[in-house]
């Protein structure tokens, strides 16, 4: 392929136009291999960092004066309770757990389940509360049964559904009870 | 003679510019690409749709994954200084000296998941051994009596403010089946230590969910 000028022309017409012919080199080779170092690297970069979503806990510490501050008032009327269980069991209700202003009921993960749950929720808290600041309240409990995945899809359904306020809670007897997880 | 040396010379095409082109490309890939360290313990993560994007500095991971019903946890921080810098200090609270090729071997590792009294002896193992059994270690103890997460998590946070004065930020990447009771225990962990914001590591997941 590649065609080097081997001189040792015959005469001297013909040296000159064997020069001109052999000006370029044959790069074919060369693109082959630059294309193949290419695709190596495009196929070995990670070239999209991987994803994450941000998670902010409520504060722990146990001051004498923060006891007092932590015992918010919350109108059970905006309070939803979602339940995680075993095997991707999902169950919410509103208000109390003793006596639910609405459910238990059962669900499940996606949009077609606890998404539109929630937004029907979300806009009945408004309409109640009458105040855009004053949304829907969401407590997430999630049993010693569920994994980690069922606390992301929940998670990312507060923030497909733009739902600001939620708490991720450690789960009560009571709640246990109505998913029939006993501890 | 005149016409076949003419189409002689058509048969080829100049590959300059394409040749051009293409070491662009290359320079550019081989210039941007950062060579992914073999992950200690492989996870697969749940997915979301939630965008944000990891930092790129003074962000340490927790890592849990591993066999169901023995889940493990593993810890690493990014950058190479930092990484010597939590060793050595590490070492400090452990009474444990690290040497210099030790502290080496610590700054190309992404994480480990080994208690502090084996530590040495797993940075000392060959390269190919330590490869191999990367994903077999036995995970950071969490339990009470011996918390050594806790102290990993605080003595990189140490590191951070000391040598960055930045706040560390924590990302806890776990596989999706990690049963919720110990991811728990890990975000508790945090939490003890008034660390109360995290990044929870997901794949992207398509819009109709």
């Amino acid at each position: 392929m590649a065609e080097l000028n081997t001189g040792g022309g015959d005469g001297k017409g013909k040296k000159v136009r064997s020069k001109k012919q052999n000006a370029g080199v044959d790069l074919t080779a060369m693109v082959d291999l630059a294309f193949l170092l290419i695709t190596f690297f495009m196929l070995t970069t990670s070239m999209n960092k991987p994803q994450s979503m941000n998670l902010a806990m409520p504060d722990k510490s146990d001051d004498a004066e923060k006891k007092e501050d932590s015992k918010t008032p919350v109108d059970e009327n905006r309070t939803m309770t979602v339940l995680l269980g075993a095997d991707n069991k999902v169950k919410w209700y509103m208000g109390m757990p003793q006596q639910p202003l609405d459910g238990p009921n059962d669900s499940s993960y996606g949009q077609n389940g606890i998404r539109k749950v929630i937004l029907e929720n979300s806009k009945k808290a408004l309409a109640y509360s009458q105040d855009v600041e004053k949304g829907l309240i969401v407590i997430i409990k999630a049993s010693e049964n569920a994994n980690y995945r069922n606390l992301v899809d929940i998670l990312d359904e507060m923030a497909i559904t733009g739902t600001k306020t939620y708490a991720i809670v450690d789960i009560s007897d009571a709640d246990l009870d109505m998913l029939g997880e006993k501890k | 003679m005149a016409k076949g040396k003419m189409k002689k010379k058509s048969m080829r095409v100049d590959m300059t510019a394409m040749c051009d082109v293409s070491f662009l490309l290359l320079t550019f890939f081989v210039l941007t690409s950062t060579a992914k360290m073999p992950e200690p313990l492989p996870v697969d993560t749940p997915s979301s749709t939630v965008q944000t994007k990891l930092p790129e500095v003074n962000l340490a991971t927790v890592t849990v994954g591993g066999e169901e019903g023995a889940e493990k946890v593993f810890f690493g921080v990014l950058g190479k200084e930092d990484r010597i810098a939590t060793l050595v200090k590490m070492g400090e609270r452990y009474n444990i000296e690290f040497n210099d090729e030790e502290k080496m071997t610590f700054s190309y590792l992404e994480g480990v998941g080994t208690p502090m009294k084996d530590l040495k002896s797993f940075l000392n193992l060959p390269p190919d051994v330590r490869n191999k059994v990367s994903a077999s270690q036995p995970g950071i103890p969490t339990a009470e009596e011996n918390n050594q997460l806790k102290d990993w998590v605080q003595t990189a946070r140490i590191v951070a403010k000391d040598m960055n004065n930045k706040v560390l930020e924590v990302a806890i990447k776990a596989d999706a089946t990690v049963p919720y009771p110990k991811v728990k225990e890990v975000m508790n962990i945090m939490q003890e230590q008034r660390l109360n914001k995290f990044y929870l590591v997901t794949g992207l997941r398509n819009e109709d969910f």
